[in-house]
């Protein structure tokens, strides 16, 4: 049976070129400098600020209002629960597309709660809030799955043992288990962050395209292709950047707390 | 195992191979278009005689980009005539054909009280535009440059999104997300009722033509070349100038 580890040797170089070949090509294609050049415009300075902080705002809503929902999730049994963690993991396979129709027909300016968002006076179409529900609603689920994960994996002992000493749960979910599972959410929020950098079509379709105002670093990129190759090259070379960096931080979390756990 | 794979891999390259349609007898011929086309190509191509026609719409700068970076469609039909010139002029494109006109307007949703280029200006009003990379947004910039500067700024300054293609422009406009766009009258055509076209006034439109080639190293040119000429006179010309397109100047 020589022929099998022949195989499997084959189909992981061809995995490994067919992945890494695009992304050599962002650095190989055009020399460093011109990579720097581009990214001295205004257009490219304010898509890189705009990612930064519409990325930097979904994270922390995700962050904020993720982490007590998946510790719920994750302590809890209740009916409907396999239910209610479909849904919340739905986004995470759902096409940027249809997250963009989806956001339109929700919250658009015709949508269901579209008259009640502009009675309260609230601009989301076309304004940088916009992006920001965008980089959440497909962001989020990266970073609840992972959460419940780390919650369910720490040791309940520990809790238990906090809560005969007196503690209250509320004090017992910051003071143990908070810190307990902090490498799994730290791992959730580097995936969701990504997740987030990289959003373009549910960004454009219901935040639209303006300079400096939702027309984050993908978008610019999409609008470069035509005009200004190197530039578009420049701002992805940035993203792989970021992503690697990204990468690395999740790799560095010991894996049996970002892979163990409730969701497994 | 093995053959499996083998098999999935012959499956999976004989869909991309030449004649992977259902009629078996047909080359297959890719058709880069302008997105503001879709309809009308979409009408008349299943009806072209020499070939299956593929039809690939964006927007003509994207097209275009692809094609600068090895991508081989048979013909490219641009929403202008600068970006088929230029890849002529890069060896990459046949000598482009004009073959269709289009004409710019402004764009309201039916009920808007928006009745002319000057309600614009107005402070609160949203306009979406094509950005300036795409025929659209050139097309729309080279309007605006053409009224008086203080006009041009304050409608410039109300502009809260610069789309891709006119598919986005259309999009905010149907969904309410802005008051008024540029696109062309054929893209109001097409969305039926909910749109309404507001000519521009004749000293400030732009000529926008279409212009087609058949790209260098097109895998079949020779029908490629048909598929051009019935842009001109042919069915494809026919739902073209259903769908509002003027014919070639």
């Amino acid at each position: 049976m020589r022929w099998f580890p022949a195989l499997l040797t084959l189909a992981l170089v061809v995995t490994l070129a067919f992945l890494t070949l695009p992304i050599v090509a962002i650095f190989v294609d055009s020399s460093p400098a011109d990579l720097v050049d581009s990214l001295g415009d205004q257009g490219a300075r304010d898509a890189l600020w705009l990612s930064l902080r519409t990325t930097g705002a979904a994270l922390a809503i995700i962050v904020i209002v993720g982490t007590p929902a998946a510790y719920l999730l994750a302590t809890r049994t209740f009916r409907g629960k396999a239910l209610v963690v479909t849904l919340v993991e739905l986004p995470l396979v759902l096409p940027p597309a249809v997250a963009g129709v989806a956001l339109l027909a929700a919250v658009g300016p015709k949508g269901l709660a579209g008259g009640a968002i502009d009675a309260a006076g609230i601009q989301l179409t076309l304004a940088t809030a916009g992006v920001v529900v965008a980089l959440t609603f497909v962001a989020s689920p990266f970073y609840v799955r992972q959460a419940m994960a780390a919650f369910g994996s720490v040791d309940r002992t520990l809790l238990d043992a906090s809560r005969t000493l007196g503690a209250s749960e509320a004090r017992g979910f910051v003071g143990v288990m908070i810190p307990t599972a902090m490498p799994g959410l730290v791992a959730g929020g580097a995936l969701a962050l990504g997740r987030a950098l990289g959003e373009f079509g549910a960004t454009l379709m219901f935040a639209g395209s303006f300079q400096g105002i939702t027309q984050t670093v993908p978008l610019e990129i999409y609008n470069r292709l035509g005009t200004d190759f190197d530039g578009a090259l420049a701002l992805s070379a940035v993203l792989v950047a970021v992503s690697v960096a990204i990468l690395l931080a999740v790799k560095l979390v010991p894996r049996a707390e970002v892979l163990g756990g409730a969701a497994r | 195992m093995k053959k499996g794979a083998v098999l999935l891999a012959v499956a999976l390259a004989s869909c991309g191979g030449d004649d992977g349609g259902s009629d078996q007898s047909k080359p297959r011929l890719v058709v880069s278009a302008a997105s503001s086309m879709t309809e009308a190509l979409d009408a008349c191509s299943a009806d072209f005689a020499d070939a299956t026609v593929r039809l690939s719409f964006a927007g003509s700068d994207e097209l275009a980009a692809q094609i600068r970076q090895g991508v081989k469609p048979d013909v490219y039909a641009a929403a202008n005539t600068k970006l088929p010139d230029a890849l002529h002029d890069e060896g990459l494109l046949g000598k482009p054909v004009e073959f269709a006109t289009n004409e710019l307007v402004l764009a309201v949703p039916a009920g808007s009280e928006i009745a002319s280029v000057d309600d614009l200006t107005a402070k609160g009003v949203t306009i979406a535009i094509g950005d300036e990379s795409v025929p659209i947004g050139s097309y729309t910039r080279e309007t605006l440059a053409k009224l008086p500067a203080a006009e041009s700024k304050a409608i410039l300054g109300n502009v809260r999104s610069n789309e891709p293609d006119v598919k986005g422009i259309v999009g905010k406009l149907t969904q309410g997300a802005v008051d008024a766009g540029f696109v062309y009258v054929t893209d109001v055509n097409a969305a039926g009722s909910d749109l309404k076209a507001i000519e521009l006034p004749p000293d400030v439109e732009p000529q926008v033509t279409y212009a087609a080639g058949v790209v260098e190293g097109a895998k079949h040119p020779e029908q490629a070349s048909t598929y051009l000429n019935e842009l001109l006179d042919g069915p494809c010309a026919e739902a073209l100038r259903d769908a509002g397109f003027g014919a070639a100047p």
